[in-house]
């Protein structure tokens, strides 16, 4: 399978150029962690080693990205496009968004299937919504990468205890892709997480090893398992919205509490569905209007209406 | 795995070897070494972390703060310099808009003891409002530029930095970028060498600029920037690469990596000063040549300079003059120019990429002021910081954003035009007020105008990541200080009407905030709230949502708290919502706006009797 580049052993000491990793994430998973270990190992091994990030925004739940390269000359901190030797993923779409950087003929791909959902994927209010997030599983992945590894690192990280700990189960998986001896890993790994911790994140970077190790033999592994995303619910019915101007003395609850702020108070203080489109049905008006002025009544809709 | 609590002293390192540490953390240390004594910034993406790591240097060392706003960090800075010791003020790109004024003039003056800004520019605007070059400030200030281009390089031009500043007694900028402030490699680090006092020199036709004495001093200004051009042409932070002469490439700072990235062997002339240029080596390098080609990130300093003096160079039309470069950039700009074949598309699978904007925090209490403003139906001058997320969807709160401080007076002028048919508000962060939210005040209060303005306290600079300021009672290094009465300073601006509320309690929040917009004149609400990130992360007993009572109206999602999101079960073909009791900090805000009563307090029976039989205290 390894095409042109050494693919299995990603040793620098035997290579020109330097070997990349790219390691990407949601802020608060620990991805700079992640990165810092393995720029720790190779600068103990006597390698040069560049590690870039930006991390501006990555406590408001934005991306966060790794770059480490290292080996005997490093130029660039950053990995230039199509040149990541392994990606390693702590999230699952953020895996698929930066596979771009991955080597097309040799790169690896290791990620965690956890899903961290952000709040814009759950904006359509059409009804029967789908949510935003990609929808891509990890056969789709091992059709275009050289090897591809989609693990449940957060579950298995939690059954051993620690949740937090998923990242070292992911080093783990990244430490059978270099030649660096087990040791070291540990070490260092030991050296950089809190004392109490130590004994968790050990167990889980060799559960990560395991997990690839025997992943390649072919044997089963357990958390290999990918729970795909609900399917939205087909739902034709639409409501028809009503109001009995007279009752209506533009107090203004409806129009300050509809979720979708398709009610308005038109010019003679009556509320108003001003974007009759926008309206999901949910009764939320009809509900607090203090003087039974609205009404909402289901009408079910033709398919292709 | 999280990280353990920073490590200890950073003197305690070892000296004479190698570190891995970043740009910011070099730049600090360099400074460090070079015996800075007084050091003042105002936190900013990217250059926040150099104060930071300063602060952790011996306070017998060097007294370091962070100031108000950046134009006082530089004064601070100057002040100490005046005083004869080395000083230095770090901001961001931005920053330095502020500080010119004091900048410009402190050019004509010059340092007694060394004078050092480091400002970080921002390339590919991944954290600022705009990615302006500094490199041009330079110039206009008439003052050096460094551009180091790794940590290493980081540290070396600092301390070169003071050295200048001394020699040819002139303020000295050391130009950062975010990806050198970010990057972490190798560094060699030794001890400090602190230069002597030299005191207080009284010369007050150096000191004091006035009209006459500006006169006498610019044109030693220009005559010193000669003579540093002049010296700098056989300085080390120049450096010769020579290869074959068909090619030569000039370049500076991140790019010269980039370039080495892809062309390794070609010659290359690295520039440690973007401004001014050493005239000389330039004409020679660009003599042995056949083709010259400037390869600088954003503007075309250099390039623009090398043309003035009618050598022919290249460049700004195979590289862009906007964003952040990289190597493909590079690559690409290479190919354009005929010095590198093109390349096949080399880049891996693409996947659709998911959209994630950065947005505001879990149980983040600017949630809920600016879910009140939406309502509300008005006008909203915003400002800078975390809030500014409030733009995006489902907040939709924000009209404008302009720079720091600018939200009270942008308001003020919305007012003053007249056809405004909406209640203008102004809503900006207590940090931000405290920067330059306080001159817009009482320039509206003294002027009349009719504005409402939302002071979101949130008790810390929270963009940025956490640091102190004035109002919350502590400085830099942790110690407690004397804290800003928000109210108080108001009132004295003379605003008559001030009211706190509490963020999280939103029938009070809406209701106060539709009795500050009724009031005609200025009118001051103080939404209080801490950070839910800094200074302690705080994290309460969660919420949830019983799903049998979830009638999913989505009313709850509008306050886009990344914590709700949807469940795989539906309502009449909207999804039931769940709460992320990870990300759920308890805030109870959607509790407050759910109309069937589905969100609770999460009871956990077990846990609860759990505490019962440890607590004896009752």
């Amino acid at each position: 399978m390894a095409r042109g580049r050494e693919q299995k052993n990603l040793d620098p000491a035997n290579m020109t150029e330097p070997v990349n990793v790219l390691i990407v994430g949601v802020g608060g998973q620990g991805v700079i962690m992640v990165s810092k270990v393995l720029a720790q190992i190779c600068q103990d091994l006597g390698y040069q080693v560049k590690q870039s990030e930006v991390h501006g925004m990555a406590k408001r739940g934005g991306v966060v990205f790794s770059h480490v390269r290292f080996g005997n000359n490093v130029w660039s901190p950053t990995i230039p496009m199509g040149k990541a030797d392994v990606l390693i993923a702590l999230e699952w779409a953020e895996g698929l968004r930066w596979m771009g950087y991955l080597r097309p003929d040799t790169g690896i791909f290791i990620a965690d299937t956890k899903r961290i959902v952000p709040p814009f994927a759950c904006r359509s209010r059409i009804l029967g919504a789908d949510i935003g997030y990609s929808k891509n599983t990890p056969d789709d992945v091992k059709e275009k990468v050289a090897e591809a590894f989609a693990l449940d690192a957060t579950e298995m990280a939690t059954k051993a205890g620690n949740e937090r700990a998923a990242n070292t189960l992911l080093l783990g998986a990244l430490s059978t892709t270099l030649p660096f001896p087990n040791q070291a890993w540990k070490d260092v790994i030991a050296k950089m997480v809190p004392p109490k911790t130590i004994e968790v994140n050990l167990a889980v970077f060799e559960q990560g090893q395991q997990w690839i190790t025997a992943s390649r033999k072919g044997q089963p592994v357990e958390g290999g398992a990918f729970v795909p995303l609900v399917q939205p619910e087909i739902n034709r019915n639409r409501t028809q919205f009503s109001i009995t101007e007279a009752w209506c003395k533009g107090c203004d609850i409806c129009v300050k509490m509809c979720p979708e702020r398709c009610l308005v108070l038109n010019k003679d203080q009556v509320a108003e569905l001003a974007e009759p489109e926008k309206c999901t049905g949910c009764h939320i008006c009809e509900w607090l209007c203090p003087d039974f002025a609205i009404s909402l009544t289901p009408m079910p809709q033709e398919a292709n209406a | 795995m999280s990280s353990k609590a920073e490590q200890a002293s950073p003197t305690a390192i070892k000296t004479g070897v190698t570190h891995q540490m970043t740009g910011n953390e070099a730049i600090a240390r360099g400074a460090w070494e070079a015996g800075v004594k007084v050091a003042a910034a105002y936190p900013g993406t990217p250059s926040t972390e150099i104060m930071e790591n300063l602060g952790r240097y011996p306070i017998g060392d060097v007294k370091a703060q962070w100031s108000t706003n950046e134009k006082v960090a530089l004064d601070v800075a100057i002040g100490g310099s005046f005083a004869g010791v080395r000083s230095m003020s770090m901001m961001k790109h931005v920053g330095l808009n502020v500080a010119s004024d004091a900048l410009m003039s402190q050019s004509y003056i010059g340092a007694h003891g060394g004078l050092v800004l480091i400002v970080c520019d921002d390339p590919g605007i991944h954290s600022s409002q705009n990615e302006q070059d500094s490199r041009l400030f330079a110039k206009f200030a008439q003052v050096p530029v460094l551009e180091p281009s790794d940590a290493q390089e980081a540290l070396d031009f600092t301390k070169a930095a003071f050295d200048i500043s001394e020699r040819f007694d002139t303020p000295v900028i050391v130009r950062s970028t975010t990806r050198i402030s970010h990057t972490r490699s190798a560094v060699l680090v030794s001890e400090r060498l602190v230069p002597k006092d030299l005191g207080f020199r009284s010369e007050v036709s150096k000191n004091v600029m006035v009209p006459g004495h500006a006169r006498v001093r610019h044109p030693m200004v220009i005559a010193r920037l000669e003579r540093l051009a002049e010296e700098l042409e056989t300085s080390d932070l120049n450096r010769l690469e020579m290869g074959s002469s068909k090619v030569g490439v000039i370049t500076a700072s991140m790019s010269y990596v980039y370039v080495k990235e892809n062309l390794p062997e070609i010659s290359l002339l690295k520039l440690g000063l973007a401004f001014p240029l050493p005239k000389k080596l330039i004409q020679d390098f660009c003599a042995k040549h056949d083709r010259v080609i400037v390869v600088e990130e954003l503007e075309p300093v250099i390039e623009n300079d090398i043309k003035s003096w009618g050598l022919k160079v290249e460049g700004k039309e195979y590289f862009p003059r906007v964003g952040e470069l990289s190597p493909e950039q590079v690559r690409i700009g290479f190919e354009k120019a005929g010095i590198l074949e093109p390349e096949e598309n080399a880049a891996g699978p693409q996947f659709e990429p998911l959209i994630r904007p950065p947005v505001l925090c879990a149980g983040c209490p600017h949630a809920m002021s600016y879910t009140a403003i939406r309502s509300l139906d008005v006008r909203v001058a915003g400002d800078i910081g975390c809030y500014t997320l409030a733009v995006g969807d489902p907040l939709t709160a924000i009209d404008t954003t302009v720079a720091m401080g600018s939200s009270i007076a942008n308001a003020t002028g919305m007012y003053l035009a007249g056809c405004e048919e909406k209640p203008i508000v102004a809503t900006i962060g207590d940090s931000t007020f405290i920067h330059s939210g306080i001159p817009p005040l009482i320039d509206a209060v003294y002027n009349q105008a009719n504005i409402t303005v939302i002071l979101l306290d949130n008790h810390i600079t929270a963009m940025t990541g956490g640091q102190d300021n004035p109002g919350t009672g502590k400085t830099l290094r942790g110690e407690q200080t004397h804290s800003v009465n928000f109210e108080e300073m108001i009132r004295a601006c003379g605003v008559s009407w001030i009211e706190r509320v509490d963020s999280y309690d939103a029938g009070s929040m809406l209701h106060t905030m539709r009795e500050a917009i009724a009031y005609r004149g200025v009118s001051v609400l103080i939404a209080d709230r801490p950070c839910v990130l800094d200074p302690v992360k705080i994290k309460g007993p969660t919420m949830s949502v019983d799903k049998k009572d979830c009638n999913a109206c989505q009313g709850c999602m509008n306050l886009g708290c990344p914590a709700l999101l949807w469940s795989d079960e539906w309502f009449e073909g909207r999804h039931i919502v769940k709460i992320d009791p990870t990300a759920c900090i308890g805030c109870s805000v959607c509790a407050q706006f759910c109309p069937t009563g589905a969100i609770q307090p999460t009871v956990d029976l077990a846990r609860k009797s759990e505490k019962a039989k440890v607590c004896g205290a009752c």
